[in-house]
């Protein structure tokens, strides 16, 4: 078929209607039927040198497995996209392809590019739904080795690490501070983006690997990173950044303000949606959420989904500048969720009882670009409004967790908190340690986390057949 | 992961004693540290104070007072029995070092966490005066373990049916009037104890330190729920303390703060008494 006779639009995705999905915390996007995901794979060129295998950042051979996939060879297809990734039905499902690698697809340039994130999700779907991750058992490494790795933290970096180590016949043990597995993806995106049982799936998977999953278990505390190290022959950092960063404005501590961290890990950790669970959660009619990001999308959904009736997201520049994946900037607009663009809170107005009872903000215009290329906003004096709210979330960033560097020396971070790291290997300061994910990075992607695991785990491989 | 409760028992009306298996807190435990327990899968994440550990043996002691939903059900449980999750040790220990004369004040459940604290100091080579207080003398906690781990002990009760009637403060003033030299005051209880207290001790020339119970959901400063304003700073309770300068303590907000869920609790802790009695539980 010539590129011309090709669909310029890509096969939609079934989504549970937005009226519907305000109630409840099943996911939106319902993935693709067979068909769907035949018709969709048939758009794909098949390119000879493959621009979008450049955008994406493990490298997945996405032509390889569409090809396959075409062919009705399901199995194939997933082998192939594991190769290189192994959380595929998480990556299909988060990764922001609309900059990664559906914005290299040649078929972009005309019209739509493929949904290679789509087509993902549906090959790793389609395995899951047929008992699932059967193949990657099979390639578990024959060589034993005596050597131990410790990997610290459990957010996709340190998943992917320890699965590449266990594979390499490494004996890989999991420290993670919270009572479950699964970083980000356990306490942070919410269900009906990324349900939990997929994760657990995937944490269940990487056990079978041999893997040692220890929880409640937290570097810096229980022991030291100085001590660990001593333990192990060689240590992975994850840590992520989960520090919550708050404004530092008036009326922040009054009761119902969260950072969206709290909030988000009681939704969706500690199920506050499930009247099943003890979990506490203040909800109002009227909420404001803070920030720009995918945080502060999956935060106003989900105050949505607990009842409440208004929900405004407060951003200080533009909607061309939100950081947040497009799609759910999409999904939150159908959903009802109004966007307070090029505004920024500068006080919380409260009650006699210590409660939240509003935000007062200031308009912003951009003025000259900062150090990272985007326009800085500038508050236009004068311009002051207040919006009602009775819950206020804050989604304006997180640095690394500090704890893991108490009681220990010898590893160097940058003036924000981040791990100094070696691009390449993940090697830090600290002989033996090595780090990736959004401890080196700073909030970042999924896949980008994953890709530092991966990259560690070659790299620690490399460096204990040295020593 | 669960963890075997090894030992239960009522040692003041509504205020439980329990012993738990977790070698790894035991190891690592300091005097001031916490944990967080979370009963079963579907339960709360609530922080208790390490009333007690032992490296060797591996277990670590907390004294939990029947509050709501989840101390009242972890009430239910008895020794055999398992915790699914319980995390620690939490918080920056206290800064127990020789200063010389330490009085240690202790408030309801609060005088369980002044126990370690008080081995700690004498450890140290502290002379240790400790008060601790109760609404009455059937409240009253650790009596007897604590008069071998201090110099001196002082008891006050509301009611008066115990030691001095009134309140403990009104001990530590007498001390702090008295010839006794001072070098620090630590207060444990209830935050409107801590609050009067440290009003109470603030114009003598003494370092007060207050141990702030938040509300908490992590206790690994991942959240900022349990954050207080110390010194007109935003801190975190489950990191930067729970130990902090009693002076710089915003209290009002702290008291407000606790409040933020108190419909919430009532009808959790509602539901679940009435389940109780339905015997759908
Ligand atoms: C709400 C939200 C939505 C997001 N949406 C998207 C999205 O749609 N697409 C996308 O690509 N990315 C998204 N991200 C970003 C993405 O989730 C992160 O970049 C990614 O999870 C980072 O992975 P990580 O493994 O580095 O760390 P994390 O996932 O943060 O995991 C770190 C783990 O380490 C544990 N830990 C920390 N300190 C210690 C210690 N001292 N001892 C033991 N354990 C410790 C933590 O408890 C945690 O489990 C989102 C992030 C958030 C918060
Ligand atoms: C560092 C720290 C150490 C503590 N040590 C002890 C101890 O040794 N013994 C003891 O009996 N209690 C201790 N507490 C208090 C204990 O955590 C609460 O009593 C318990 O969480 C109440 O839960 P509940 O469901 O039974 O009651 P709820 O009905 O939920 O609440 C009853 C009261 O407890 C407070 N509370 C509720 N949830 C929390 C929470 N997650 N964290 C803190 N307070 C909360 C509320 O403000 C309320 O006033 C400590 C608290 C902190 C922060
Ligand atoms: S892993 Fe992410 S970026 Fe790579 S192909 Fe899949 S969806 Fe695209
Ligand atoms: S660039 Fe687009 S059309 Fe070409 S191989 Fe990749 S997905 Fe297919
Ligand atoms: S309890 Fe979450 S930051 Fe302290």
């Amino acid at each position: 078929m010539s590129e011309k006779s090709k669909p310029k639009t890509r096969i939609p995705m079934p989504e549970q209607p937005a009226g519907e999905r305000i109630n409840n915390f099943e996911e939106v996007a319902l993935g693709y039927s067979k068909e769907a995901a035949l018709a969709e794979a048939s758009r794909c060129l098949n390119c000879k040198e493959p621009k979008c295998v450049e955008g994406c950042p493990v490298n997945v051979d996405i032509p390889g497995f569409i090809k396959l996939l075409t062919e009705e060879a399901f199995k194939g297809a997933i082998e192939k996209i594991k190769a290189t990734n192994a959380l595929p039905a998480i990556c299909g499902r988060v990764c922001p392809q609309e900059t990664q690698c559906e914005a290299r697809c040649v078929l972009g340039k005309k019209g739509e590019p493929v949904a290679i994130g789509r087509l993902e999700r549906f090959c790793a779907d389609y395995e899951r739904g047929k008992g699932g991750n059967v193949s990657e058992k099979a390639i578990i490494s024959e060589v034993a080795s005596e050597k131990k790795v410790a990997i610290v933290g459990s957010g996709p970096a340190g998943l992917t690490a320890a699965a590449d180590l266990a594979k390499l016949g490494y004996k890989v043990t999991i420290f993670e501070s919270l009572h479950k597995a699964g970083g980000v993806l356990s306490y942070g995106i919410p269900e009906f983006r990324l349900p939990k049982a997929i994760v657990q799936e995937e944490v269940e998977y990487i056990k079978s690997l041999g893997v040692e999953l220890k929880p409640n278990y937290i570097i810096g505390r229980v022991k030291t990173l100085d001590a660990l190290a001593e333990e192990f022959d060689a240590v992975f950092l994850g840590t992520g950044a989960g520090l919550p960063r708050f404004m530092g404005i008036e009326g922040e501590n009054l009761n119902g303000v969260y950072s969206a961290n709290e909030f988000l890990t009681r939704v969706n950790l500690m199920k506050a949606y499930d009247p099943e669970y003890d979990t506490l959660i203040k909800m109002g009619k009227k909420v404001v959420v803070v920030g720009g990001g995918n945080v502060a999308m999956d935060s106003a959904r989900a105050a949505l989904r607990l009842g409440a009736e208004e929900v405004d997201v407060v951003y200080r520049r533009g909607e061309e500048e939100m950081p947040a994946r497009r799609e759910e900037i999409k999904h939150a607009k159908e959903e009802g969720i109004s966007f307070r663009l090029l505004s920024n809170p500068i006080r919380v107005l409260g009650d006699e009882q210590f409660n939240v009872k509003g935000v007062e903000c200031i308009k912003m215009e951009l003025g000259a670009p900062d150090e990272s290329g985007r326009r800085s906003p500038v508050p236009i004096e004068g311009s002051e409004f207040s919006l009602e709210a009775e819950v206020v979330i804050i989604a304006i960033g997180t640095s690394p967790n500090p704890l893991i560097f108490k009681g220990s020396k010898g590893l160097s971070q940058h003036k924000k908190g981040t791990v100094i790291a070696e691009a390449e290997s993940g090697a830090t300061s600290k002989p033996g340690v090595f780090a990736g994910g959004d401890v080196v990075t700073g909030a970042a992607t999924v896949i980008s986390a994953m890709e530092a695991g991966k990259k560690a785990a070659k790299a620690i491989d490399e460096y204990l057949k040295k020593n | 992961m669960s963890y075997k409760i090894l030992k239960k028992e009522e040692v003041a009306p509504a205020v439980h004693r329990m012993e738990i298996n977790a070698p790894d807190v035991a190891k690592a435990a300091k005097a001031g540290q916490f944990i967080i327990l979370r009963i079963d899968e579907k339960g709360e994440r609530i922080p208790l104070t390490i009333a007690d550990f032992n490296p060797e043996t591996g277990t670590v002691a907390v004294i939990f007072q029947e509050m709501g939903k989840t101390t009242k059900q972890l009430a239910t449980l008895s020794a055999g029995g398992f915790i699914e999750d319980f995390v620690g040790p939490l918080g920056t220990p206290s800064d127990v070092r020789k200063v010389g004369t330490v009085i240690l004040v202790g408030g309801g459940v609060g005088v369980a966490p002044i126990y370690p604290q008080a081995k700690a100091y004498t450890a140290a080579g502290n002379k240790v005066i400790s008060i601790i207080g109760a609404r009455n003398k059937e409240l009253l906690l650790l009596e007897k373990e604590m008069r071998e781990v201090c110099s001196e002990l002082y008891i006050a009760t509301d009611d008066g049916s115990k030691g001095h009637h009134g309140f403990v403060t009104d001990i530590m003033k007498e001390i702090l009037d008295s010839d006794e030299k001072v070098d620090r005051v630590v207060i444990v209880g209830p935050p409107i104890m801590m609050k009067v207290g440290a009003g109470v001790a603030a114009p003598y020339d003494v370092e007060i330190l207050v141990s702030l119970n938040t509300i908490m959901v992590d206790g690994t400063g991942m959240c900022g729920g349990c954050r207080v304003t110390v010194d007109g700073e935003t801190k975190f309770t489950c990191v930067d303390g729970p130990e902090f300068d009693a002076r710089k303590v915003d209290f009002v907000e702290l008291m407000n703060r606790l409040s933020m869920y108190r419909e919430e609790e009532t009808a959790a802790k509602e539901k679940y008494e009435h389940k109780c009695k339905c015997g759908l539980h």
